[in-house]
């Protein structure tokens, strides 16, 4: 093993360097909070905090209000949540427990490379096949169908809070049923035997005893989907619509903190350039809180069924 | 001998039959409501699939008309002008992916390393850190290496590449420590024990051992980093003439499909599909193939 | 839905009759299970295979042999536990009473419900409490009367000997119980249903000996209320708890076998076949 004359590291100068890099990423872990806080402190400092809940957003008039990005970020996550939600949890249950053990791997592979397919594809394919389909069917159908609800008042225009939120759920359906699937794939088989032999049908096995059994992994799986939601931005700015103001329907164009940034950091300077670099640390604050109770959740519910798993 | 299953009014009897009329009366309300079930489940799954699919499929449709040795050799032509190709991009992506990948992975071997290693505060700390940076909106991401990189030296391949390689190093951090992980206690100490020290443990021992999935991790984070566009379009600043230098502005496939799938033109939205087609089957291939690769290896191994 | 027990005489000729007597049991004791010419196949490739006998209500049953013999595969096709695999073929005739186990109009869950299952490890729903375990199966089969779920999950508790221990804690989860208590309280779970036979596979091979011990008195407490199967490969077990015991055995063809049914008295005192006398001698398996 020994090779004289080779340059050779001593065990304490390998630890080093180990520790070297792990300060480094622990600085530029700092660096990237420090770098958008102190830029984004001119924004507070000029405009106080009131104009994050203002209604308005007309920076030519100095007017800032963040609410309609804050809410446009939201909503479109919450639409596609509240599609991935039952429809990724179904699928992941076909997958581990109904489909044919033969191409039972093959179509969970399938969805598992999905997820890697970038989301400005999902973007152009939304902006150019969907919306149109949107405008001309999805719409008019949904608003003649659901229209007394009032969530689907004004014209259809295919872009829009609906449109960027289905958008976003297929392209977070593939991270949620590849994680949903793996975790309800382990729940143990004695456990699904155990609900058999004492005559329960197949979904009561499955709804009773195999989500049940695996609820903390679902959760992480829901967390992540819902982060990843929140924090998308070509793929929502591309058929969103990117309207400053309040959406009043479902079909309304929008605009989330991503879209916004992004669209307007081109043309920005001063203070304005600050309001961007304070609208991107709101998101992460947003961030941060949906995964905070996301992972409360998980502990609140892990810690109850602790050790749960019969030896 | 007599069984209590003879004498009437035995309260055990009594309840076996309630429990059987009751198990019959509701066997066909229970039967149909899992069929019903399990029926929205295929539903589910099928809805599941078919955009997916679908979106393989469109891009695949519209994708592989543009796909012409202009398309792989000429730069970008100004909007509205037909023809041009999307050269400038593919090398632009490839540069500073190249750029980001040179840098994180030693990188971020090294740290994945140190958590390997390490217990307690410091480690379980860094360690949530990386979870945190996973998390990040890539759009934040991008907003630091505008302020870090191009407020100082303005826009260029390097300050996308510093973004890129942001959003790849947790997930090369995480993945390095789960294969270094793996690497088993024994190999580790009775190397320990043969008087080995502990560098030449992590280069002979370590570091093979979890090769297989160091570099699964690694491939799935360039194909995670090749897809990211909102870091891009903050600190590239776009190039439509053919540009190696990272130094310089540079065009980005991502971001050259986000800036022309609103154009009007159809030959520019053409290109587009092109584009997304390029950059799916790139990143296909990756994580294809790191699967591939890391399931070979394992199989050698045994 | 049929009576639970039909009445028909267990034991035909004079010399099961005399067998019977001399072992101390009742020779005309209802039949609840019969097994004929049962044989399990996976794939085509036989398991086990020419299982004929009878089980007796109000006794406890145990199948021996060593492993690879098919005690567990022909326990797993009295409640059609083998349904769920594909290349799965169970053939012969299993009757529970007037019900043919296997004919297409029978459905399994409705048979679960009479055909009760103890596993290997002791498998309470980790997510449930106590009492929602115990009431597990009878909500799985539709019963939503606070009363007869409260006295049921009673009646089990008390019957496997958990009463006591865990009145007090009802809402607490299963986890929270000992491998022993755990495995009580499936059986538990299994006895509220009131089914009216009982399959223990191996029912205690995961736990220690003072809980083995328990569940033993418990399953001898138990054959008054339900009909228990038990497979052991412990043949001390088999002889502490059965009453009939069926002594399977591994064939050339690698299927398994049933060697000898009988008395377990009688298996173990004087067999009929060369081979049980070297298994319950212990010399192989």
């Amino acid at each position: 093993m020994r090779r004289p004359g080779r340059f050779r590291l001593p065990d304490s100068g390998y630890r080093a360097v180990l520790a070297v890099a792990a300060a480094v990423l622990a600085a530029l872990a700092v660096w990237f909070l420090i770098a958008i806080v102190v830029q984004a402190k001119p924004a507070f400092s000029t405009l106080g905090f009131s104009w994050i809940f203002g209604r308005v957003w007309d920076p030519s008039h100095g007017k800032y209000g963040l609410l309609p990005f804050i809410l446009g970020t939201l909503e479109v996550t919450a639409v596609a949540v509240v599609l991935a939600v039952p429809i990724g949890l179904g699928t992941a249950l076909a997958l581990a427990y109904l489909v044919p053990r033969r191409i039972r791997s093959s179509l969970s592979t399938t969805v598992e490379l999905l997820a890697a397919v970038p989301s400005v594809v999902y973007g152009l394919w939304g902006l150019v096949v969907l919306a149109p389909v949107f405008r001309d069917t999805v719409e008019p159908f949904l608003t003649s169908v659901l229209g007394w609800t009032g969530l689907f008042d004004g014209p259809s225009q295919g872009v829009g809070l609906l449109l960027a939120g289905v958008i976003l759920f297929v392209m977070i359906l593939p991270t949620m049923v590849a994680i949903s699937r793996d975790v309800l794939a382990v729940v143990p088989n004695e456990q699904v035997e155990g609900a058999m032999a004492l005559g329960a049908t197949r979904w009561q096995v499955l709804y009773k005893v195999v989500v049940p059994g695996a609820r903390t992994g679902l959760l992480g799986a829901f967390t992540l989907a819902t982060g990843r939601a929140l924090g998308e931005t070509v793929a929502v700015a591309l058929v969103i619509g990117n309207s400053p103001y309040i959406a009043h329907s479902i079909k309304s164009p929008a605009a989330t903190i991503p879209s916004l940034i992004v669209n307007n950091f081109g043309e920005s300077t001063g203070t304005e350039l600050a309001v961007l670099f304070a609208a991107g640390l709101v998101l992460l604050v947003i961030g941060i809180a949906v995964n905070s109770v996301a992972r409360w959740l998980v502990w609140s519910t892990a810690g109850s069924s602790a050790g749960a798993t019969s030896r | 001998m007599t069984t209590l299953l003879d004498l009437p009014g035995d309260p055990t009897l009594e309840r076996r039959r309630a429990v059987q009329e009751a198990a019959a009366s509701s066997l066909r309300r229970r039967k149909l409501g899992s069929a019903v079930a399990l029926g929205v489940c295929w539903v589910f799954l099928g809805i599941a699939i078919v955009p997916l699919v679908g979106v393989v499929a469109y891009v695949v449709a519209k994708g592989l008309p543009a796909w012409s040795v202009d398309f792989f050799t000429k730069s970008t032509v100004p909007e509205g002008i037909p023809g041009g190709g999307v050269w400038n991009a593919i090398v632009g992506t490839a540069v500073i992916t190249t750029v980001a990948i040179v840098v994180t992975v030693p990188f971020g071997l090294l740290v994945g390393l140190f958590l390997a290693e390490s217990d307690g505060r410091v480690a379980a700390s860094l360690r949530f850190t990386a979870d945190v940076m996973t998390g990040v909106p890539s759009i934040t991401v991008g907003i630091f290496g505008y302020i870090a990189i191009v407020r100082n030296f303005g826009n260029s391949g390097f300050a996308g590449a510093f973004a890129i390689g942001f959003i790849m190093l947790p997930v090369i951090v995480r993945a390095g420590e789960t294969a270094f992980r793996g690497v088993p206690t024994s190999l580790n100490e009775a190397a320990l024990a043969l008087g080995a020290r502990k560098v030449t443990i992590a280069r002979k021992v370590v570091v093979p051992t979890a090769l297989p999935g160091v570099i699964t991790g690694v491939l799935l984070a360039v194909a995670r980093g090749l897809g990211e566009t909102a870091p891009l379009l903050l600190t590239i600043g776009g190039n439509q003439y053919l540009q190696w230098n990272p130094t310089k502005q540079m065009e980005a496939l991502p971001t050259f499909i986000y800036s022309s799938s609103s154009q009007p033109y159809a030959d520019q939205v053409q290109l587009a599909w092109g584009a997304a087609l390029l950059l799916m089957v790139v990143v296909l291939v990756l994580s294809i193939g790191s699967r591939l690769f890391a399931a070979r290896l394992r199989k050698e191994r045994r | 839905m049929t009576d639970a027990v039909t009445v028909t005489p267990g034991a035909e000729n004079a010399a099961t009759v005399r067998a019977d007597e001399a072992a101390g049991l009742n020779p005309v004791a209802a039949v609840v299970m019969t097994l004929a010419d049962v044989a399990v196949a996976f794939d085509g490739r036989t398991a086990v295979r020419d299982v004929t006998f009878d089980v007796h209500a109000g006794e406890v049953t145990s199948l021996i042999g060593p492993s690879g013999s098919g005690k567990t595969t022909l326990l797993r096709a009295l409640n059609r536990m083998h349904d769920t695999v594909r290349t799965a073929a169970v053939t012969g005739t299993v009757r529970l009473g007037d019900l043919d186990v296997y004919a297409p109009s029978t459905d399994p869950t409705l048979l679960r419900s009479r055909v009760g299952m103890v596993f290997q490890r002791p498998n309470p729903f980790p997510t449930m409490s106590i009492y929602e375990n115990a009431v597990a199966g009878l909500k799985f089969n539709g019963i939503r009367k606070k009363a007869l779920l409260d006295e049921a999950a009673e009646s089990a508790l008390v019957a496997a000997a958990l009463w006591d221990s865990v009145k007090d804690r009802m809402s607490a989860h299963a986890s929270t119980l000992s491998g022993g208590e755990q495995q009580r309280l499936c059986i538990a779970r299994a006895l509220a249903v009131e089914p009216e036979v009982l399959l223990m596979d191996e029912p205690t091979s995961a736990l220690d000996p003072i809980a083995t011990k328990r569940i033993e008195e418990l399953v001898v407490e138990l054959k008054d209320r339900v009909t228990i199967i038990i497979v052991t490969h412990n043949m001390q077990q088999a002889m502490r708890v059965s009453d009939r015991c069926a002594f399977l055995l591994m064939g050339e063809d690698k299927a398994g076998e049933l060697i000898e049914y009988g008395p377990t008295a009688q298996l173990f005192s004087e067999p009929t076949d060369p081979r049980t006398l070297d298994y319950v001698n212990g010399r192989f398996g």
